[in-house]
């Protein structure tokens, strides 16, 4: 089986994510999700309130004052995913290394984290 | 599934937040041992596949779509521990950016899609591999076991929450016979896309899939020595 780099496989699976999102979701189903049918069929959602941030830049995954739809559903979700790869990757860097040692670290040995047994 | 504002009651919504708080932090303690140098961004790119995928609505019967929840795919690929952040951190993108999840029910969805499909999903994944051949070819099919059984789970779990602090007056049976319906048809879709993606990455790097430690790899040449 052909063994691809972890830097090729991150980037692979990056530029599929942007597509995915920026592009094949044009297409995806318009039709409301499960629980928005079962909410409207069996008035669940009588007392539905608005999300507190409806009139948000993004919100609805549209780009506000990009009048095309494909265009403006195609760059949140760029924007999305772009924003999502950012905070995920900048948040497991950080829960991998505790905060206490976030100095900058000794050559790494990966050695198995061996005592703290907390 | 993301529930907006106003479908379940302000006390109920805060104990979820409670409940998704505290999975939050069990996943960030458990997670130091899941994550190293290499598999760190590995688990922010399945973050942003969650996201994206989630965007890919697929039909299901009758007017409605479904799409993927993603914990148990991020479970099996980075850890359950990782799996719940990884949950966490797409919805927290949608309710803040996207207007997508109400944000006084952000506890409920980490709660419901994090840590139920999670739990669910992999815990199950974890029991079908164990009643499989250990090996490779085993895990696609446990993926689609857990992936399948995760989405209606968290379907449950959101019944019990109407049924506690629902804001409307509707029978709970009607609640739950039409949620966890749909829902199993949903997880048809989640359990293909789980199974797929897993396999794919199965396929080149096998090393990276959480899940499949341990398990026996295909036959490769290695030079001599390398017994591990």
């Amino acid at each position: 089986m052909t063994r691809v780099r972890t830097r090729t496989l991150l980037i692979a699976g990056a530029v599929l994510a942007l597509i995915l999102a920026g592009f094949v979701s044009y297409y995806a189903s318009q039709s409301p999700d499960g629980l928005e049918k079962v909410s409207a069929d069996k008035g669940i959602d009588a007392k539905e309130q608005d999300h507190q941030l409806k009139d948000g830049p993004l919100a609805d995954y549209n780009v506000k004052g990009v009048h095309n739809e494909r265009l403006s559903g195609g760059l949140a979700g760029v924007i999305g995913v772009a924003a999502t790869l950012v905070v995920g990757t900048g948040v497991f860097r950080l829960v991998r290394r505790r905060p206490s040692d976030a100095a900058p670290a000794r050559p790494a040995h990966d050695a198995v984290d061996s005592g703290s047994g907390g | 599934m993301h529930i907006p504002n106003g479908f379940i009651d302000g006390p109920v919504s805060a104990g979820a937040g409670v409940i998704a708080v505290a999975g939050v932090a069990v996943g960030l303690r458990g997670a130091r041992r899941e994550l190293d140098e290499r598999t760190a961004p590995l688990a922010g790119l399945v973050a942003a596949f969650v996201f994206a995928v989630q965007m890919l609505n697929f039909p299901v019967a009758g007017g409605t779509s479904g799409h993927l929840l993603g914990g148990t795919l991020a479970a099996i690929l980075v850890g359950p521990y990782t799996g719940v952040l990884c949950v966490a951190v797409v919805l927290l993108m949608q309710g803040l950016f996207f207007a997508d999840g109400g944000l006084t029910a952000l506890g409920l969805n980490i709660t419901i899609m994090g840590v139920v499909t999670v739990v669910v999903g992999y815990g199950l994944y974890r029991l079908t591999l164990g009643l499989l051949p250990a090996r490779h070819s085993s895990v696609p099919i446990a993926a689609f076991v857990g992936a399948l059984v995760s989405v209606p789970a968290a379907a449950c779990v959101f019944t019990l929450f109407y049924a506690i602090g629902g804001t409307t007056d509707v029978s709970i049976g009607k609640v739950a016979g039409a949620m966890i319906g749909v829902h199993v048809l949903i997880g048809i879709g989640e359990a293909i896309i789980t199974a797929a993606t897993v396999s794919s990455v199965l396929a080149v790097r096998p090393d990276l899939v959480h899940g499949a430690r341990g398990l026996a790899r295909p036959l490769e040449l290695r030079s001599a020595g390398e017994t591990r």
